[in-house]
């Protein structure tokens, strides 16, 4: 090894665990050692697993909020705005200003912007889309969809240090540990 | 997954000392006292009056068993498992369904010309109308009903009854299968006989008006308010010391969110009526909203949307105050009283003075004596079955996944 080259750096750690409890109880361990930039990865919804990663709750409810309801208000208001002074008809004998019209509308676009905000709120807040990602690289990860739970502990985490996270990997009862490279 | 195992709980009957042992009697007397009273009145000058009163607590209890009914069916149909703690409550409810076909019979024996107009009046559109709004055919319908509802809520509350006492592990899984099939079926027979009993006991007040919504009208409603009943219910029991840790925070979530959805269900079903009506403006269908929007009822009218939809959607929007016991609490209770306004405004305004030429908004004691005492009986009975047996369907094969249940 020539003094140019140097050891690939090292992305983080990937930890095996064979079913839902054994990954429960790690990511327990693992949140209560204080790591914040680690993940898990089950092949199905692991009730309660945020709870046990000390997740907090996702800010996308309130983000949905305030858009459905800016969506709604601005329907709302863009139907009195254009029946009434853009391009005043009358409809059916009915007044300019008929709410119960409106309704439909105003309604549809209420669940319109709502969701179209929860959609795309979801990918950012989730960093998607991520057409790569170091754990693709572990042959060993293909099972996740399939029947084995991950955890991976990023080296950038301030507590990372490589031979102390494996070896609380090790402690969780992790059936293998791999290395991940950037 | 949760982080805790499923432990089988022994708070199963109700203590002697709890207030819903002593239901069936405080609940009898009660029900004595206000339907006495009520019919009391029937008998009098204020027949009309009074049999209304009479009619309008008899759909608003009504409205909960069905719910429970329907409940338990889907419930059934959908193999669902997270409910089963909470099972027995609605099992119990249903069961309360035979007692209607008693308490039907004053509105048949004592208010029937005073209630439906169809019985006496006579004009075009009612002679077309007369195959099916006959006395004979009305009655016959009436006994269909109760009996393909007792049949049907009783198969399914005696089946989960057996199940307690039966040990064989084959025997209980053979007979949970077998009421999925009368669960299947029942749905489909429940849906019509809901929709037509709406149609017959409540929308043939008016009997030249109509409107094809009005059986999903009457479901919404109801059984928004039944999710709201059970999760007050589920409290009570809680409260006198049953089912302590059997139904935790998710169970109630979980009812939380189903009288979320079924408020704005419900919203969407009255505002479907009112806005084809409203838009094709024709007389005989816009007559059930010009009636409500006069004599003192416009601010029901107007305050319906408001207070009976946006005010429990925004309430019950929050996760937190679902979870929270206080929270979704005063939520339910808050939803049925809106239910009791709902059905007070569907019914009350078919009601008019002699020679009045519309009806007029006016809450005189008879409405709240008939509530107290069809309340009476309802829960008396509900009361009385839920005491002689365990309150939760303690050998169900699905009891563990719905102990350890989670929301996600």
């Amino acid at each position: 090894m020539t003094a140019l080259e140097k050891t690939p750096r090292i992305w983080g750690l990937l930890a095996q665990y064979e079913d839902p409890h054994a990954i429960y109880k790690a990511c327990e361990k693992v949140r209560d050692e204080g790591y914040e930039a680690w993940d898990s990865c089950t092949p199905f919804p692991v009730h309660g697993l945020d709870k046990a990663m000390g997740l907090k709750p996702s800010r996308l409810p309130w983000i949905v909020l305030c858009v459905g309801l800016t969506g709604s208000t601005f329907m709302l208001w863009f139907q009195t705005f254009a029946m009434g002074n853009l391009y005043p008809m009358i409809v059916g004998g009915k007044p300019l200003f008929s709410l119960p019209a409106f309704v439909p509308v105003w309604y549809e676009i209420t669940v319109l912007s709502s969701c179209v905000t929860a959609f795309l709120s979801n990918w950012i807040l989730s960093g998607l889309p991520a057409p790569h990602h170091p754990a693709f690289n572990s042959k060993a990860f293909e099972r996740v969809t399939d029947d084995k739970f991950f955890i991976m502990i990023e080296s950038q985490d301030p507590k990372f240090d490589l031979e102390k996270t494996r070896a609380l990997l090790q402690s969780t009862g992790a059936t293998t540990i791999e290395e991940l490279a950037s | 997954m949760s982080s805790h195992a499923p432990v089988k709980p022994t708070d199963i009957t109700i203590p002697d000392t709890s207030l819903w042992a002593k239901l069936p009697a405080i609940g009898g007397v009660l029900a004595v006292i206000g339907l006495g009273s009520v019919l009391g009145m029937a008998g009098g000058d204020n027949r009309a009056r009074a049999m209304f009163s009479y009619l309008f607590a008899f759909e608003v209890f009504l409205g909960f068993a069905l719910a429970a009914l329907g409940f338990l069916l889907i419930d059934t149909v959908a193999r669902a498992g997270w409910s089963v703690v909470v099972r027995r409550i609605s099992e119990t409810m249903a069961a309360t369904l035979p007692l209607f076909a008693v308490l039907f019979l004053p509105i048949v024996l004592i208010g029937y010309h005073e209630l439906y107009p169809w019985t006496h009046e006579a004009d075009a559109v009612l002679d077309r109308k007369r195959w099916f709004l006959s006395d004979g055919f009305f009655m016959g319908r009436a006994v269909a009903y109760f009996i393909i509802w007792s049949i049907l809520s009783w198969t399914m509350y005696r089946g989960s009854l057996a199940n307690d006492v039966t040990d064989s592990k084959v025997e209980r899984e053979a007979r949970v299968r077998k009421l999925w099939a009368v669960g299947a079926a029942g749905v489909i027979l429940y849906a019509l006989t809901q929709s037509f009993a709406a149609i017959d006991w409540v929308m043939s007040l008016m009997p030249h008006w109509y409107s094809t919504i009005f059986g999903v009208y009457f479901f919404a409603a109801s059984v928004q308010a039944y999710f709201a009943l059970m999760a007050l219910v589920a409290m009570g029991l809680q409260r006198a010391g049953v089912l302590k840790n059997a139904i935790t925070t998710e169970h109630f979530h979980d009812l939380g969110k189903y009288t979320f959805g079924f408020t704005i269900f419900w919203a969407y079903i009255a505002f479907s009526q009112f806005i084809l009506i409203w838009y094709a403006n024709i007389p005989e269908e816009t007559e059930f909203y010009i009636m409500r929007t006069h004599g003192g009822w416009a601010p029901i009218s107007y305050a319906l949307p408001v207070l009976h939809f946006f005010v429990p959607f925004f309430f019950l929007l929050s996760r937190q105050v679902k979870r929270k016991r206080a929270g979704l609490g005063l939520g339910a209770a808050y939803i049925i009283f809106m239910y009791l306004v709902d059905f007070y405004w569907l019914i009350l305004p078919n009601f008019k003075v002699e020679g009045a030429h519309e009806s007029h908004f006016h809450i005189v004691w008879t409405d709240i004596a008939a509530l107290v005492g069809m309340g009476g009986a309802f829960f008396a009975a509900f009361a009385f079955l839920l005491k002689r047996n365990k309150v939760i369907a303690i050998n169900d094969p699905r009891l563990n996944e719905s102990l350890v249940h989670e929301n996600y």
